[in-house]
């Protein structure tokens, strides 16, 4: 398997899917560090090389990790960085660094590990829809997997001792991504993010750390990682998510009973701009693409379903674009691709 | 309200700071509060203020520590926020809590555990909650909870003196 065959897959975190859906997918994380090594952020590029080497020989054999594909950060492109981050299956961190860092990942992307990211390993598993659970269990079976073959950095008073201390303890975060126009629509999105942000989560946008929430997409996960069992955590970040979703249908419930015609306005543009554009900015396009979704999910839009607009957003990012032609594109020309790409998958939609 | 740091006396420095938007508050004993060299008229980052350097001079002798292993330096950890290996955290222990406590919703680890080290937690984790429910029984004057509590904490030190 190589890049390559990834180009014209949906991903991981934004397959097919046909129903409404708020809570667009779903990703758990493990920071992991073993004992007695410096952390990839002070160890040398040569003791990087070693640990690396080492844990993909350890990786190799994890079966659940099966059948498995690497990624040698160092023998990848600029654009095939873009496209891994964009496929959420590299950190932005780790799309900044070269030899010593690798991405191991089973081929159906939902089970990946970056090796030297900020951490020695950094266990990531991906799903579409709302499935922390599930997303546990797999993670927590692999991180077994590994911990028999591996010498964790471990202390009993402050769990698993990470490069940062902000994710010392389980190494856990959790989080979801969820597209929240409704309540942008209704002017309530900006107290609901406070509110996140106040009982402590972290509320981030489409592509994680650092990043703004473009096309209504808000990545929401926990902040703290000490103190508090795995569980505790998960369960946590999933009743507080099944309430924004809450909130979120009933901002769409009551925008189609009190401003229909404000609704399909907004829809209408989108849909207007979306078919007819021939250069579309990479921010505009979420935005729109945004619209689009909702439009579909409230039946506005037909022949189209929530899955063609998930590939859409992951299809004209950036690296993707380029991935496709199979060439660097200069960012007017990337636009351009944009626009037709979206045209193409547009044209057999109609509007209501 | 008990200082996040020791645990023991009233926190009377409320530390609020705000970092992309997000705001962290911290409440500190006046003792912990100085001895992690918290100045509170100037504008400090946390690790600057957590990690003993605010206001303090580059030669100071906490930006002077260094980590017998990796041998990363208080100074930088402030420059990046991170620590240099597994081992920082010993070396830098003392520094460190009263960061952890403010960052996080507790001190004591009660998440999963490598299959070897689950029994030593189990009990570090019991000793932890003891702790805490002196601590509340001593607020609240009931003292005979409190005796009860501490020959708990003192038993196994006891037996083994």
């Amino acid at each position: 398997m190589t890049l390559d065959d990834l180009v014209g897959r949906p991903g991981a975190w934004l397959a097919a899917a046909t129903g409404p859906q708020v809570v667009v997918s779903s990703r758990i994380r493990l920071a992991r560090n073993l004992a007695g090594l410096a952390f990839p952020g002070w160890a040398g590029p040569e003791e990087c090389v070693r640990i690396q080497d080492s844990l993909w020989t350890v990786l190799g054999k994890a079966r659940i990790l099966q059948p498995s594909f690497r990624v040698d950060l160092a023998a990848t492109s600029p654009v095939d960085r873009d496209f891994l981050r964009e496929r959420h299956l590299i950190s932005n961190e780790l799309a900044q660094k070269t030899q010593g860092s690798s991405l191991v990942m089973r081929e159906d992307e939902r089970l990946s590990v970056m090796v030297n990211e900020e951490d020695h390993l950094r266990l990531q598993a991906m799903s579409p829809g709302f499935h922390l659970g599930e997303l546990w269990t797999a993670i927590d079976e692999l991180d077994s997997t590994l911990e028999g073959s591996l010498s964790y950095a471990f202390s009993g008073r402050l769990g698993y001792l990470t490069a940062c201390p902000t994710n010392v303890g389980t190494g856990l975060r959790a989080s979801v991504m969820a597209h929240l126009p409704g309540l942008r629509l209704i002017n309530e999105i900006e107290p609901v993010v406070k509110g996140l942000v106040k009982i402590g989560l972290a509320v981030r946008g489409l592509q994680g750390e650092g990043t703004e929430a473009f096309g209504n997409m808000f990545q929401i996960s926990n902040q703290t990682t000490l103190g508090e069992s795995e569980q505790v955590i998960i369960e946590r970040l999933e009743q507080i998510v099944n309430e924004v979703e809450t909130h979120e249908k009933n901002a769409r419930a009551r925008l189609m009973e009190q401003r229909e015609s404000r609704v399909r306005d907004f829809v209408g543009r989108a849909f207007g701009v979306l078919s007819n554009a021939c250069v579309l900015a990479s921010n505009e396009s979420l935005e729109l693409l945004s619209a689009l979704r909702l439009g579909v999910e409230l039946g506005r839009v037909k022949g189209m379903e929530v899955g063609d607009v998930n590939r859409l957003v992951v299809e004209t990012q950036p690296g993707h674009l380029q991935k496709a032609v199979g060439r660097g594109l200069s960012p007017d020309e990337r636009d351009e691709a944009r626009a037709v790409a979206v045209r193409k998958a547009i044209r057999r939609a109609s509007i209501q | 309200m008990l200082c996040e740091c020791c645990q023991k006396q009233d926190a009377t420095i409320h530390v609020t700071q705000v970092v992309n938007d997000k705001a962290r508050e911290l409440h500190l004993c006046q003792d912990c509060a100085e001895q992690n060299g918290l100045n509170v008229h100037s504008m400090m980052s946390l690790p600057e203020v957590l990690f003993g350097l605010g206001g303090q001079p580059d030669d100071s002798a906490s930006s002077g520590k260094s980590c017998a292993h990796c041998h990363m330096r208080a100074g930088d950890f402030k420059k990046t926020g991170r620590l240099g290996c597994p081992r920082c955290y010993e070396t830098f222990a003392e520094e460190m809590a009263p960061m952890l406590a403010a960052m996080h919703k507790g001190t004591q680890h009660r998440g999963k555990a490598p299959a070897g080290e689950r029994a030593r937690i189990d009990e570090a984790s019991h000793l932890d909650d003891l702790r805490k429910r002196l601590a509340a029984a001593v607020k609240r004057e009931d003292f005979e909870e409190a005796a009860r509590l501490r020959d708990l904490i003192g038993g196994p030190a006891h037996d083994a003196g």
